[in-house]
C-alpha cells in the first residue's frame, strides 16, 4: 500500500488490493490445475475407468462444447434464482440487523431464532415450500436461497454496526449530531464492508441452495434439474458438464461479491 | 463577576468518581480551573491523573460527579449543543471512507453549511496545515503526522473560540512535533482561540502555554499552576523558535519538572522529561 501514498499527489484513484497480486500467484495454481487434469485424463484412459465412476476430462469437455448453449441457459436460470434470493435475503438480513442493533430486546429475542436457523439445512425446506407455492414456479427456490443468505448477512451486518470506534462516537457527540446523522455519517459506513463480507460468504450458499432446491422439484431448465436428468439417463459426461457449469456459476457469484467487498473496504486500513 | 462570564472555561469544585463494581477511582478531586478567552492553558501530569477526564468533562462527553463546568458562561452541555468548541483527540479519528477534504468538511456538513462554503473553508484550512496537495487523498494514504494535522484542521473548521486538544502531537517525532507546535502558535495567533491542551511533554507545555497546570494522580488533583507568560516568555501567541533557547523557558521547564517530581506520585512515569 505504501507505494501509492506519499509524493504522487496526482494519482489518488482508489485501487483494489487485487492489483498487488503477482503473476506467480496466478501461474502456480493454473499449472497445478492443468497437471491435475492431465493426471486424471491419464488415469481414466490407462486404467480404463467406466464413465459412471468418473468420466474423462476430454469427454466432459466435448459435452461442454456440444451443449454450451443449454448449459449457459441453465446457469442463467439457476443464477437468476440465486441472485433474486440473495438480494431479498440481504435486504431482510440488513434490515433485521439494523433493528437488532437499535432495539436491545429484539436483539435478545433474535439470538435463539438465529441460532436455530443457522443449524437448519435450509434446502431441507424445499419440498415443503414446493407444496406451499406450487412446483410450476421458481418461488420456492428463490425463498430457499434467500433464507440461506439472510443469516450470514444478518450476523455480519450486526457485527459491523457494533464496530463504530469510540473516537468516532465521541466526535459525533461533540458535534451534537442527531441519531440519523450519526447513522449516516458513521454507523452505516462502518458497517458497509461487513455487510459485503456477509454477502461474499452468502453468495456461494445462495448458488448451492438454489441449485440443490431444483433436485426436489419445480420447473425444468436449471442446472440442478439438468444434472439429475443427465445422470438418470446415464449420460455421465453431460452430468459432469453441467456440474462444471455450476462451478462456474458459483465462482462468478463469489468473485463478483469479493470484488464488491474489496471495493468497499479499500480505505479501511487506518 | 465580569471575569467569570468572559472566561472560556470555568471549572468549579469538580469531582469525578468512576465506579466499577466495588472499585472506586477518584479521577478528579476538587478541581478548580479557569481558562480566559484567548488564553492557552496546558494540562500536564503523570499517566492516569485525570487530564483526559477533565478535557472530556469540558467537552461534555462525560458528566462530573459533582461540581460545575461553565463554557463561555453557559453549562458545558449548552456549549456543546451551541458548538462553542473544536476538539482534537489523541487519535486523529478521521473517517477512513471520506477524503481529507471530506473529513474537514464533516462538521460543516453536519451543521448545514452550503456545499460551496464547505469546499472553500476546507481548502483554506488545508492551506493552513500545509496539506493542499492531499485534499482528495484518503486518510490511509497519509502519514500519522499528516492525519493529525487534518484532525486539527477539522477542529478549526467552524472557527471555534475554544480548542480542546488531548495529546494531539503524542504520536509525532520530535522534529514534526516542533514544527506542529510552531504551526499551532501561528493558528492561535490568527484565530485568537482559547486552548485547553493536554500533553506529556514539559517543553511542549511551556513553549505553547500562557499557564501550565500540573496535576498529580490518585486522586487527580491540581498541584500548582506555572505562569509561563508572567515568568517572562510573553503571550503564547507571540512565541517563536527563539523562545526554546530563552532563559525563562528553561526556568519554567525546571519549575514544572520540579512540581511533577515533587508530586506524591507512586511513579511519575509517562512524563517525558526531555
Ligand atoms: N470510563 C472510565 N471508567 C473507569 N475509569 C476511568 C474511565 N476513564 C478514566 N478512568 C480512570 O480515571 C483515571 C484518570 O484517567 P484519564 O484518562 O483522565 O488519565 P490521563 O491523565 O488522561 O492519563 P494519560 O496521560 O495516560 O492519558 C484513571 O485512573 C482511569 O483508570
Ligand atoms: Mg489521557
Amino acid at each position: 500500500m505504501s507505494a501509492l501514498s506519499g509524493q504522487s499527489a496526482r494519482d489518488v484513484r482508489a485501487r483494489l488490493p487485487i492489483t498487488d497480486a503477482r503473476a506467480m500467484s496466478v501461474v502456480a495454481p493454473v499449472v497445478f490445475g492443468a497437471a491435475l487434469l492431465g493426471l486424471w485424463q491419464l488415469a481414466v484412459v490407462a486404467l480404463d475407468i467406466d464413465a459412471y465412476v468418473v468420466p474423462a476430462p476430454s469427454d466432459i469437455w466435448s459435452e461442454l462444447a456440444a451443449n454450451h448453449a443449454t448449459i449457459l441457459d441453465g446457469a442463467l436460470s439457476t443464477g437468476r434464482n440465486a441472485l433474486l434470493g440473495m438480494l431479498a435475503g440481504a435486504l431482510v438480513g440488513v434490515l433485521a440487523a439494523v433493528l437488532s442493533s437499535a432495539v436491545r430486546v429484539i436483539d435478545q429475542m433474535a439470538v435463539p431464532v438465529v441460532a436455530a436457523l443457522s443449524v437448519v439445512p435450509i434446502v431441507a425446506l424445499a419440498p415443503v415450500l414446493y407444496t406451499l407455492y406450487g412446483a410450476a414456479v421458481d418461488t420456492a427456490r428463490i425463498l430457499v436461497a434467500a433464507l440461506s443468505v439472510t443469516i450470514p448477512v444478518y450476523l455480519n451486518t450486526l457485527r459491523g454496526l457494533r464496530q463504530v470506534s469510540a473516537v468516532h462516537r465521541d466526535l459525533m457527540t461533540a458535534y451534537a449530531a442527531g441519531p440519523l446523522q450519526v447513522a449516516r455519517s458513521v454507523t452505516l459506513p462502518t458497517a458497509t464492508p461487513y455487510v459485503f463480507t456477509g454477502l461474499r460468504i452468502a453468495s456461494s450458499l445462495a448458488v448451492i441452495s438454489a441449485l440443490i432446491a431444483e433436485y426436489f422439484g419445480g420447473p425444468i431448465g436449471g442446472l440442478g434439474k439438468s444434472i439429475t436428468s443427465a445422470a438418470s439417463s446415464s449420460n455421465y459426461p453431460l452430468a459432469y458438464a453441467y456440474v462444471v457449469g455450476a462451478i462456474g456459476l458459483g465462482l462468478a457469484f463469489y468473485v463478483v461479491t469479493l470484488l464488491v467487498e474489496l471495493w468497499f473496504s479499500r480505505h479501511r486500513s487506518t | 463577576m465580569r471575569a467569570m462570564t468572559s472566561a472560556a472555561i470555568q471549572v468549579t469544585g469538580v469531582h469525578r468518581v468512576f465506579t466499577r463494581k466495588k472499585d472506586q477511582v477518584v479521577a478528579l478531586d476538587d478541581v478548580d480551573l479557569t481558562v480566559g478567552a484567548g488564553e492557552f492553558v496546558s494540562l500536564i501530569g503523570p499517566s492516569g491523573c485525570g487530564k483526559s477526564t477533565l478535557l472530556r468533562l469540558v467537552a461534555d462527553l462525560d458528566a462530573p460527579t459533582s461540581g460545575s463546568i461553565q463554557v463561555f458562561g453557559k453549562p458545558a452541555r449548552q456549549a456543546r449543543l451551541d458548538q462553542d468548541y473544536g476538539i482534537a483527540f489523541q487519535q486523529a479519528g478521521l473517517l477512513p471512507w471520506r477524503t481529507v477534504s471530506g473529513n474537514i468538511e464533516l462538521p460543516l456538513a453536519l451543521h448545514g453549511y452550503p456545499k460551496a462554503d464547505r469546499r472553500s473553508r476546507a481548502a483554506e484550512l488545508l492551506e493552513l496545515v500545509g496539506l493542499s496537495d492531499f485534499a482528495q487523498h484518503h486518510p490511509d494514504q497519509l502519514s500519522g503526522g499528516m492525519q493529525q494535522r487534518v484532525a486539527i484542521a477539522r477542529a478549526l473548521a467552524e472557527r471555534p473560540r475554544l480548542l480542546l486538544m488531548d495529546e494531539p502531537f503524542g504520536a509525532l517525532d520530535e522534529m514534526t512535533r516542533e514544527r506542529m507546535q510552531n504551526e499551532l502558535v501561528r493558528i492561535c495567533a490568527e484565530t485568537g482561540a482559547a486552548v485547553l491542551f493536554v500533553t506529556h511533554s514539559i517543553p511542549e507545555a511551556v513553549f505553547l502555554s500562557d499557564r501550565v497546570v500540573v496535576m498529580s494522580p490518585r486522586p487527580g488533583r491540581i498541584v500548582d499552576v506555572v505562569a509561563v507568560q508572567a515568568g517572562g516568555l510573553g503571550p503564547s501567541q507571540d512565541r517563536t523558535d527563539a523562545v526554546r533557547d530563552a532563559e525563562s523557558f528553561f526556568h519554567s521547564v525546571a519549575r514544572v519538572r520540579e512540581l511533577l517530581h515533587g508530586a506524591p506520585a507512586p511513579g511519575a512515569r509517562g512524563v517525558e522529561a526531555r
